[in-house]
């Protein structure tokens, strides 16, 4: 099972964080520092996996975002770098060639992706058709759920 | 009404939203904080309005300041309002927030439950989705146990979207509230035959994961998962079910081997794809056992290293090789050569693998091949923690188990030295302990290693360079040592004295300082006798007396005491010499009797073997003190203990060395105390060869001396390769080769300790060691018991204590044991309780439970010992046995503040066997705030535990002597 995700810059700047075990925010923040330290201070050319505390790390860099999962001890390392590769390409299709920006403004659009992908820390779907679908529809939903707001400020405008 | 609903919707105009704060804040760079803290005053007042989208806008931005950092848990009832819209944008906003910010300990969330298992009933099949995502990350027992049922049900809804979510949060409920799983897993082996493959493999998911936390469960569904590895095309699927077999594979045998051919199957079509080959294997030989695994041993190996080559994959690839190592060394071993190329690689996390797998891969044959490879990384490697890694990897390999691998001490003295010359380690000491070590246990090496000690010492300035932070000059302890013990093998003693009573020495830290003094003096003697026996000019010899009182008083002006007591002895003895020898005395064979006798090193455990005399009372006056103080004490005691009963029992108990003492008593103690010295190795007895020194010393009259040239500078041979060793070894081994064959046509000669290989041109049988090595065992002392009860704790409550008992009548065992309740409660009483066995059963009183144990009534206040007798009768004795008991104290604890006064607190057993007399029956148990202490009747003697871990040394394996 994934206890979770982090994506943050270069910079060390977080960009989506998510836990799929209840974890105090103390302990929350601590983590994601010292990991942040950790990864970043790696080279390119080194392996994608590490083994910090009791945990298996596993990142990835795409362009200046570092996508990071941490995976309980038996769990199968290629199975997450796979699982980041093809959070990445949903992100990608969604968004139209990803970039960073495009996570920090629509970060809610974001972690709606990443919840129909994996669910508590499992893989849902490995469809990324079906996945896009599902937030399509939701989205749809969201924008039909939005129009009649407007006649409604319209009236109350009026 | 409609006013209100206009002033809301102009406010929402100037609102930020989400895009707006991110963009501020980004504008803000400079002062972040303040910014945010405006607009979280914001946000405040923006949740204070009714308008719902004004409030899930707030909301979300929360969640986005909530990410960098900042408390949010203040809006938490805010979020469960944004939860509970109707609309799913708002909704969606609200659960996310949820999903970010609440944990175990949001005490809202029971607000939520309704609200949830609405959503979760919604016709709406995102309205579902997004509460089951949400729920997924927030989740406690609570709301587990609550909304079970619901998720349940959805488990077979309509929509595969909603399955398959309801399938993987049942994982977390379970996790959560373990009762649901037996009703819900039923429907959870329906799912892994869902037509939709989404929910299948979702379902596969969490039995994979159930299966890894208790396998034994989930046999039953082997065939089922069977089916689907051989007919599934989905990686991801196989992937895990390969995984949930690994877990299965070693509760029942036969499966492993039904699976050989499928997953062999796997392998080779899906060669391609390293993700599933790598990921199979690492499974499979974790998973497997041995039995099994020799076929697949052969098939797997060669797959990790094909994609050695990818960076990406190296590590799993040395991972797994590491795990096959344990099952397959064999196979491992010949990839040696791949192993040491990752040594090169830029990552840590991958040389550090590759150094693990070396450590299992050495045999005699590759060791110095390997050893030579780390060498050459030690002095590439940067950065201290890394080589300081290498440095005692090294050092592991060739020191594992009791140096099986090493055939060649010289070298490894050789690669020990090499070692000193790395600057800035820690490890020091591990060397120094090696050196000493080998120089001590492998006596052929002796020479050897005393000449390369020699010329680290004559080349101490090399090491001590920067000393304060440097760890390697522990090496010159070992160097010292080993240079003074064994000082017979020295081709110029007097170097090495000269050497070693440099001015710069002083420079050095206390405890190696100290160590060179007394091995200065150990020299002292190897020299005299040198010169003495040569008969030449007796001037010599005065002369090396002479250099040493002109260099020891550097170290009797020593700040550290231990230099200090050591210098002024040797000094003054070496001025005594020098009298006698001015005399024309021969001192030369007296002052190497001082030294005299083989120091072996001493096993660990060798203090704990040693009995405790019978007798031995440490606690005992050597000297009464003054009697009148000590009425005077007791006294004062009685006053203020108050109660006067117990209070004179406990001093006759506790303390009756203060009276019961008489001249006759003490003598016989003294008698004991000779008694046990003598047979304690450690005591430290007065040296009867040192003592012969001084008394015979001064009748001697001649003393031939003889003129050493003080000048002739030691050889310095530069430091030694250890290469060239590799060179000879190689050799040596042709030649012993060739030598074996003409051997074997004559005798066929099994030696010790080697293994028969089958592999390779040159098998490990091949090779011998070059010295016929002698590897001495550590040393125990004369009257160690045997018994291997050693280990355990003396600490340890539940201890088993071994009482004799005395046979009356044939029939009945009387066992009289005393107790002292040395803690500070009052034990209520006692159970007594014998565990029924084939051989001994308890009978017990009618209507008692098989189990139950027997009240004894003892009470025992604090401070007072008693007498407890336990008559045992037989009813029949077939064989003689051993009564095994359990004896349960009850004690009344007065700090509790709980209603439950009694407290069952420790465990001790009681055994009693069918012969002798009443023996020992005192220990001394301690279970946190208890202290109980079981004294014997007659001498009262506190337990010899106390007495043992005070003076127990550790390892004291190189002893100084005096």
């Amino acid at each position: 099972m994934m206890r979770f995700m982090l994506l943050f810059s270069r910079q060390g700047k977080l960009r989506l964080q998510k836990w799929y075990t209840a974890t105090a925010e103390r302990d929350k923040k601590k983590m994601v520092r010292e990991l942040m330290q950790v990864v970043l201070a790696r080279k390119p050319k080194m392996s994608s996996f590490l083994e910090w505390r009791d945990l298996k790390i596993v990142y990835k860099r795409y362009a200046s975002l570092y996508f990071c999962c941490a995976v309980e001890e038996q769990d199968n390392e290629l199975i997450t770098l796979e699982v980041i590769h093809r959070f990445v390409e949903l992100l990608d299709k969604y968004f139209g060639s990803v970039c960073e920006l495009d996570i920090i403004f629509n970060f809610e659009k974001a972690y709606f992706i990443l919840d129909e992908f994996l669910i508590g820390g499992e893989i849902q779907d490995t469809s990324k058709k079906s996945v896009l679908k599902a937030i399509e529809q939701a989205d749809l939903l969201q924008e039909e759920d939005e129009s009649p707001r407007s006649v409604l400020e319209e009236m109350g405008l009026a | 009404m409609a006013l209100k609903i206009v002033k809301g919707s102009i406010d929402r105009m100037f609102d930020k939203n989400l895009q707006d704060l991110v963009r501020g804040i980004r504008n803000h760079k400079e002062d972040e904080a303040k910014y945010i803290s405006t607009c979280i005053d914001e946000i405040k007042q923006e949740l204070k309005q009714d308008n719902i989208a004004v409030k899930s806008n707030a909301v979300c931005k929360l969640t986005y300041l909530q990410m960098l950092g900042y408390d949010v848990s203040w809006a938490a009832f805010n979020i469960v309002e944004v939860m509970s819209s109707s609309k799913f944008t708002y909704k969606r906003i609200g659960y996310l927030a949820a999903s970010q910010c609440f944990h175990e300990s949001t005490d809202v969330i029971m607000l939520t439950t309704n609200q949830i298992r609405k959503d979760l009933s919604s016709p709406n099949q995102y309205d579902t989705g997004v509460a089951l995502t949400g729920l997924s990350c927030f989740v406690t027992p609570d709301l587990a146990r609550d909304l079970a049922n619901d998720i349940m049900t959805l488990m077979s809804h309509t929509k595969p979207y909603i399955r398959k979510k309801a399938v993987l949060i049942m994982y977390k409920v379970f996790l959560k509230y373990p009762e649901s799983l037996r009703p819900a897993f039923p429907r959870m082996k329906e799912k892994l035959e869902d037509p939709d493959p989404g929910v299948q493999s979702a379902a596969v998911n969490v039995i994979c994961e159930l299966a890894r936390r208790n396998p034994k469960n989930y046999l039953s569904l082997a065939p089922l998962f069977f089916k689907l590895m051989t007919s599934s095309t989905n990686n991801w699927v196989l992937i895990k079910i390969i995984k949930l077999f690994g877990a299965l594979t070693p509760l029942e045998p036969r499966l492993g081997k039904k699976l050989i051919e499928p997953l062999t199957n796997l392998i080779h079509s899906r060669i391609l794809l390293c993700l599933s080959s790598v990921a199979v294997l690492i499974s499979l030989s974790s998973g497997m056992p041995n039995h099994s695994a020799s076929i697949q041993g052969l098939c797997i190996v060669p797959r990790p290293l094909s994609v050695l080559s990818l960076f990406i994959v190296k590590y799993l690839g040395l991972l797994a090789m590491s795990k096959i190592l344990k099952t397959h060394p064999k196979s491992v071993q010949s990839h040696k050569d791949l192993i040491l190329q990752c040594l090169d690689d830029k990552d840590e996390s991958i040389r550090l693998r590759a150094l693990d797998l070396l450590y299992g891969m050495v045999s005699k044959k590759n060791l110095m091949e390997i050893v030579k490879k780390l060498m050459l990384h030690v002095d590439k490697a940067e950065g201290t923690t890394y080589r300081d890694e290498l440095l005692t990897k090294i050092i592991d390999i060739c020191s594992q188990s009791n140096y099986q691998y090493i055939t060649n001490f010289e070298w490894y003295i050789s690669i020990l030295v090499e070692l000193t010359r790395l600057e800035g380690t820690r490890h020091g000491h591990l060397i120094a302990s090696q050196m000493l070590d080998v120089a001590i246990r492998v006596k052929a090496i002796r020479a050897f290693a005393v000449a390369q000690m020699a010329t680290l010492l004559d080349n101490a300035h090399l090491l001590t360079g920067n000393t304060q932070h440097n760890g390697i000059c522990e090496v010159l302890y070992a160097a010292a040592w080993i240079c003074g013990e064994f000082s017979e093998h020295l081709e110029d003693p007097m170097a090495t004295l000269e050497a070693m009573l440099r001015p710069k020495v002083a420079t050095l830290p206390g405890h190696i300082q100290a160590v060179y003094v007394q091995n200065a003096a150990k020299l002292f003697s190897t020299v005299l006798r040198g010169q003495e026996g040569a008969p030449a000019d007796s001037k010599v010899a005065q002369e090396t007396s002479q250099l040493l009182i002109d260099r020891l008083p550097v170290f009797v002006q020593s700040a550290n005491l231990e230099v200090q007591e050591r210098a002024s002895c040797i000094l003054q003895l070496v001025k005594y010499i020098q009298k006698l020898q001015q005399k024309d005395v021969e001192v030369a064979e007296e002052v190497t009797a001082l030294f005299a006798g083989e120091l072996n090193p001493v096993a660990p455990k060798a203090q704990k073997k040693v009995p405790v005399p019978e007798g031995l009372d440490l606690d005992a006056w050597i000297n009464e003190p003054p009697s009148g103080s000590e009425s005077e004490d007791e006294g004062r005691k009685t006053k203020t203990k108050g109660k006067a009963v117990f209070a004179k029992e406990e001093s006759r108990h506790t303390k009756p060395r203060y009276t019961e003492v008489d001249e006759k008593e003490l003598a016989k103690r003294r008698e004991v105390r000779k008694a046990e010295q003598a047979n304690n190795p450690f005591y430290i007895k007065a040296s009867p060869s040192s003592q012969k020194v001084y008394q015979e010393a001064v009748g001697v009259e001649h003393i031939p001396v003889v003129q050493i040239d003080l000048s002739v500078p030691l050889k310095v041979p530069g430091m030694p390769m250890s290469d060239q060793y590799v060179k000879q070894e190689e050799e040596r081994r042709e030649k012993n080769k060739a030598d074996r064959k003409k051997k074997d046509k004559k005798k066929r000669r099994e030696k010790g300790r080697q293994r028969r290989g089958d592999s390779g041109p040159e098998s490990e049988e091949d090779i011998t060691p070059a010295h016929m090595v002698d590897i001495v065992t550590e040393e125990m002392p004369e009257n160690a018991l045997p018994s291997d009860d050693d280990d355990k704790d003396p600490n340890d409550p539940h201890k088993v204590c071994d009482i004799q008992g005395n046979l009356h009548d044939g029939s009945q065992v009387v066992v009289s044991v005393i107790f002292e309740n040395k803690c500070d409660s009052f034990i209520k009483s006692m159970e007594f309780n014998v565990m029924d066995s084939l051989n001994s059963k308890l009978q017990r009183p009618e209507g008692a439970g098989p189990h139950d144990s027997l009240t004894v009534p003892f009470q025992l206040p604090p401070g007072i010992s008693n007498e407890a007798r336990f008559i045992f009768s037989m009813q029949s004795i077939v064989m003689p046995q051993k009564l095994k008991g359990t004896l349960t104290f009850i004690v009344k604890v007065s700090w509790s503040c709980s209603p439950q006064r009694w407290l069952i607190t420790t465990m001790c057993h009681l055994a009693s066997t069918r012969r002798g007399r009443t023996k020992v029956g005192k220990m001394n148990l301690e279970s946190g705030h208890v202290l109980l202490i079981w004294t014997r009747k007659s001498k009262r003697l506190r337990w010899y535990y106390r007495w043992r871990e005070e003076r127990e040394i550790q390892r004291w394996k190189y002893p100084w002597r005096i």
